[in-house]
């Protein structure tokens, strides 16, 4: 069966398959006049609906800057929220054009899933949400611990390989649905809950009764390089969104942000000029206009920017930027120049 | 139910609890075993819903009560019903449900069953787009992944029966045919349909439905989802109709021939005609089966009744509230399968009185 | 079938082939081929065009790869390190295993359900009204959602779990009850089980078979039972009436040992039952009712009692009505068990969902997916028409 169909694959591959045009999904883009944005289903802080069902979140703002970059409108977006296990399939069979959701980036993603990462916009590391109550003091502690995943994430493996390397037992319980995941933790089903040290905090703020009775463990089982993915098959589209977060980085480097651009623009330092369009031909090479940046950043700010008003001091999550500061102030955020 | 002639104020219910409760030892037992469970749940039941409940109020006043927290409906009723339609807009969809109930009272009498009911629901349909989208003048268009609640599940649900029927009647013919192919194409579509579940349909409509199209084309998601329920639907109703199609006698389509009618003459003018009155409880058991599983879609993050519901419960504060919810939720759905199952108890009935004097 | 028509050579003289019958006929069946093959040829082709041009591998190749997640529930043996087709296997077992329960235990409840239903006593037939109004009104989800949230919800946490005799534990982990140590013993009493389970069967056929042919009647179930408990309980005696049993203790976070039902499979299964339980009662309730009430008041004439005239005459008869209904009852719950991934129990689309993100494949996916499904489906039809078949014959032959 496994053969004959792989066989019949192959055949029809051959009888049908059509040279792949690039820039097709930039162009399906333009013709729409949306983006879509693969989110998540609701993660404050990362990806949610706000009270008046508005996204928002560090995620969503990608995909703002992008629908900036290219239609000079942060508000051209169409948001498609998705499960864990539908966000990889949903990008690979293009009902969305690019996936801006708590998305590690690993290799077998970027070859065997015809995926391709652009930049990673939040480093994070696995961890354990537990209860006080429970009295565990670290990781290693959690042995014969029952642990809430949820489904179709790295998480899920991270955790197998953890259990193995330290050799302790802990039992999966898998649930498709995040809040559903969240729910039964909360509810005590599972001794600990794991995923992303992020949205552990954002689980913590939003969803217990009382967040002080929740403490997030201290040890990160992995890494967990969150980044932006498109599809693969459009060059052109995959330097837009690469470029959108750069342009992001490189405004907070250079300290232009949404209350400043205007001034900048009179600005006599060149990188400054050649990030905001006033030198004429930066955005011709990525296919979009020269006030790209501007207006990214006119829009939806930069970098340090929308991390303060969605996760960091200014939010609930009150995250510290830790590996997400500038490089300059010991952080991993490093712009590409842009030059 | 009881006919005895009243003697004292007390023979009447001693008899009739001596014929309907206790009329051998074992059906006494079972009586005193449900009157206990009954006299243990009742009353608590009625103290938690009724008594000690809270109706408006803050989380805070629902725990201290220990009551149900009605209070939590109060507060979240119209995320329940509405989902995240835009607040300020949300008469719109109030009056779509109205439109749908107006529709399903006006083709629940049989003497209502003329041609004037599918242009009624063709255009009810359209009224009921026109108001969710909006886009026209003093309507301001809303886009249909912000559609939710009682509405969505109402269009996912009344669509997916309507636009199914022409294809299950295509089907339920086709599979009767004397045409091999015919027959053949039939019954493939109909055994693969009803062999897969539902959620698999709904994956691959919401995911991997645009791998299969050229790059660029795009079908809205939720149209998708309602093609995915058509397709799905078409070959349970399919059965359905066949079952009907069965029923009709021999002498019928040989009468038919003989008056020289052509296949489809004679399908339209004779064999449907009595089919379809003959499979009509069937088909409502079926409406009221597309009602319920239009829940699914749940699980592809569009946000009916059920999703909506969870929306509401997904806040920390009331968290603690979901048997409400979900009490309410399943008494908002029981009111439309109740009424369609008892409508469809009277129809059986009134046909069977039909078939019967005929 | 419909009846004959008149065919071109006996009604109206054909001019021209399309007004031949026959012709037409060839005609529509070449256009729903071409038709068929051209739709299925654009979906193909678009597949693999778009395939090749993501670069998305293919192939059922990652069968074989390491599956590297793990699996809380699994009836086979199940590592990380195994393979994806064993992870799919052990969710093919996990659907199987809830499918099966799930199927016997709601004929019982239909069963008494559909009864009760139709009993003379007033307040039992009300409940099981209400109970069959409730269950088919509300959508299948939001019961197992209630249902799920009810588990975790209220049962107390594992270090304030219900104690039954420090034997069963039923805590928001799950329910816990001991598991019997494989030795000796417990071969000797489980060979007993199985041999009083044959003898009653062989017991079942010589009786039958007696009473047919000289009329005279033996209490076989009485004796049945008396030999499935007596059996194995003299074999338990025999043994020195010692039994090692693997019981529960709390250990740090949880209970060790013994066989836990988790409260996914809990909820799914007391979900699935409960609401099938619902439709199967109906089902046999108009099984009932489909037998004339002549046959009832013949059997209650002969002498024989209201239980026995239920087993003997009412049950058999409307057996032949049930079954066709009772089998799409059955498919609907196996299709129906898919709803595990929403509350957590891996199931086989659970597993699946799982191996297609982790992979990127979800065309192989999804096409195993429905091929298990389909296979399943056939089968249990298959076996449903099979016994439907052998239900009507021994009720048809004189």
């Amino acid at each position: 069966m496994k053969y004959f169909l792989s066989a019949a694959a192959v055949c029809l591959t051959a009888a049908v398959s059509l040279p792949a045009q690039a820039g097709q999904t930039f162009d399906a883009v333009k013709a729409r006049g949306t983006v879509t944005c693969g989110v998540h289903t609701g993660l404050g802080g990362f990806g949610a609906p706000d009270a008046k069902g508005e996204w928002a979140g560090l995620d969503v703002d990608v995909c703002r800057a992008v629908a900036a970059a290219v239609f000079g409108d942060a508000k051209k977006v169409r948001y498609v929220p998705l499960s864990a296990q539908q966000r990889l399939t949903a990008l690979q069979s293009g009902e969305i054009d690019l996936l801006s959701r708590n998305t590690t980036w690993t290799m077998s993603r970027d070859t065997a899933s015809g995926l391709l990462f652009t930049a990673v916009n939040f480093y994070d590391g696995q961890g354990f949400l537990v209860n006080k109550k429970l009295g565990v003091k670290g990781a290693k502690d959690l042995n014969g611990a029952t642990v809430c995943v949820q489904t179709g994430t790295t998480t899920e493996l991270n955790l197998a390989d953890f259990a193995r390397a330290n050799k302790i037992e802990l039992k999966p319980v898998t649930i498709e649905n995040f809040e559903e995941a969240a729910n039964a933790f909360v509810s005590g089903r599972c001794d600990a809950m794991t995923s992303d040290g992020s949205q552990l905090a954002a689980i913590r703020a939003n969803q217990t009764p009382n967040p002080d009775d929740y403490v997030i463990l201290p040890e990160r089982i992995s890494k967990e390089p969150l980044a932006t993915a498109v599809r693969q098959g459009d060059d052109q589209w995959f330097n837009i969104v690469k470029w959108t977060f750069q342009a992001m980085i490189e405004a907070e480097e250079r300290g232009v942000t949404s209350a400043n651009v205007d001034d900048m623009t009179k600005s006599s330092d060149p990188n400054v000029q050649r990030l905001l369009g006033v030198t004429a031909g930066m955005g011709k090479g990525l296919g979009v206009d020269d006030k790209w940046a501007y207006n990214i950043i006119k829009q939806v700010g930069n970098y340090g920017e929308s991390f303060e008003r969605n996760v960091g001091h200014g939010s609930k999550l009150k995250l510290d930027r830790g590996l997400n500061a500038l490089w300059t102030r010991g952080g991993m955020m490093y712009a590409i120049p842009v030059r | 139910m009881t006919t005895e002639p009243t003697v004292g104020l007390l023979t009447v219910p001693w008899r009739w609890s001596r014929r309907h409760l206790f009329q051998s030892p074992g059906s006494s037992v079972l009586t005193l075993l449900a009157a206990w469970l009954l006299w243990k749940v009742l009353p608590s039941a009625v103290n938690w819903a009724l008594v000690k409940a809270v109706w408006s109020g803050d989380p805070a006043a629902c725990r201290a009560s220990g009551g149900a927290c009605w209070a939590f409906v109060t507060e979240k009723y119209r995320l329940i019903l509405f989902g995240i339609y835009p607040y300020d807009e949300q008469w719109r969809p109030l009056t779509a449900i109205v439109v749908f109930v107006v529709m399903m009272l006006a083709s629940a009498h049989p003497s209502c069953w003329r041609r004037w009911l599918i242009w009624m629901w063709a255009g009810g349909l359209v009224l009921v787009g026109i108001l969710m989208w909006g886009g026209v003048p003093g309507l301001p268009y809303v886009s249909n992944d912000r559609w939710g609640g009682l509405p969505l599940t109402l269009i996912l649900s009344a669509t997916g029966i309507v636009l199914s029927f022409p294809l299950a009647l295509l089907l339920a013919l086709g599979r009767r045919s004397r045409l091999p192919a015919v027959r053949a194409a039939s019954v493939a579509y109909i055994e693969l349909w009803r062999g897969v579940p539902l959620v698999s349909v709904l994956f691959m409509a919401s995911i991997m439905f645009p791998l299969f199209l050229p790059e660029g084309i795009t079908v809205d998601k939720l149209l998708r989802a309602q093609a995915g329920i058509i397709l799905f639907t078409a070959a349970y109703l399919a059965e359905n109709v066949r079952g009907g199609l069965q029923a009709i006698a021999r002498g019928q389509f040989e009468a038919a021939d003989a008056l020289g009618l052509s296949y489809w003459q004679k399908t339209r003018l004779i064999i449907l005609p009595q089919a379809l009155r003959l499979v009509i409880p069937p088909l409502v058991g079926q409406f009221i089966t597309t009602f319920k599983d239009t829940s699914l879609v749940v699980i592809i993050g569009l946000y009916d009744l059920l999703s909506s519901t969870k929306m509401a419960l997904s806040d920390p504060q009331w968290r603690a509230f979901y048997i409400e919810g979900y009490v309410v939720a399943a008494l908002i759905y029981t009111v439309f399968t109740a009424a369609m199952s008892y409508y469809s108890q009277y129809l059986e009935r009134r046909l069977d009185r039909d078939r019967r004097r005929s | 079938m419909g009846a004959a028509r008149p065919s071109a050579a006996s009604g109206r003289p054909a001019h021209h082939w399309w007004n031949d019958e026959r012709a037409r006929g060839y005609l529509y069946q070449v256009l729903l081929l071409l038709l068929v093959v051209a739709v299925g040829w654009f979906l193909v082709g678009n597949t693999l065009t778009n395939l090749n041009s993501r670069h998305i591998a293919t192939g059922f190749g990652f069968l074989d790869r390491e599956a590297s997640f793990g699996i809380s529930e699994h009836v086979i043996d199940y590592a990380p390190t195994d393979s994806y087709s064993r992870a799919l296997l052990v969710g093919l077992l996990n659907t199987l295993e809830v499918s099966v329960v799930g199927i016997i235990l709601s004929t019982l409840l239909g069963i008494v359900t559909g009864i009760a239903r139709l009993s003379a006593n007033w307040i039992v037939a009300r409940v099981a009204a209400v109970y069959v109004e409730i269950v088919r009104d509300v959508p299948l989800l939001l019961q197992l959602f209630f249902w799920y949230q009810l588990i975790t919800e209220s049962l107390p946490v594992p270090r304030q779990a219900i104690n039954v005799l420090d034997l069963v534990f039923v805590s928001n982990r799950g329910l816990k009850i001991p598991s019997p140590v494989w030795d000796g013993h417990w071969f000797v009493v489980t060979g007993a089980f199985l041999l009083a389970a044959a003898v009653s069967v062989a017991l079942g056929r010589w009786a039958a078979r007696r009473q047919e042919r000289t009329g005279r009647y033996f209490p076989v179930l009485r004796v049945s039972l008396a030999m499935l408990c007596g059996l194995p309980l003299l074999a338990f005696l025999a043994g020195g009436g010692s039994l090692a049993f693997d019981v529960p203790v709390l250990a740090g976070f949880n209970f060790r040992g013994g066989y836990t039902l988790t409260p996914e499979f809990a909820a799914l299964l007391v979900g699935l039952v409960f609401y099938t339980g619902g439709f199967i009662g109906e089902i046999v309730r108009s099984g009932i009712l489909a037998v004339p009430h002549g046959q009832t008041e013949a059997a209650r004439s002969l002498g024989l009692s209201r239980a026995m005239t239920l087993r003997l005459v009412v049950l058999p008869q409307s057996l032949r009505v049930v079954i066709p209904p009772l089998t799409s009852q059955y498919l609907n719950l196996t299709k129906n068990s898919t709803l595990a991934v929403a509350i957590g129990f891996p199931d086989l689309v659970s597993v699946a969902n799982t191996a297609i993100n982790q992979t990127g494949q979800a065309v192989e996916g999804v096409v195993i997916i429905m091929a298990i499904y389909l296979v399943i489906s056939l089968a249990l039809s298959l076996f449903m028409n099979w016994y439907n078949q052998r239900v009507a014959l021994k009720g048809g032959a004189p």
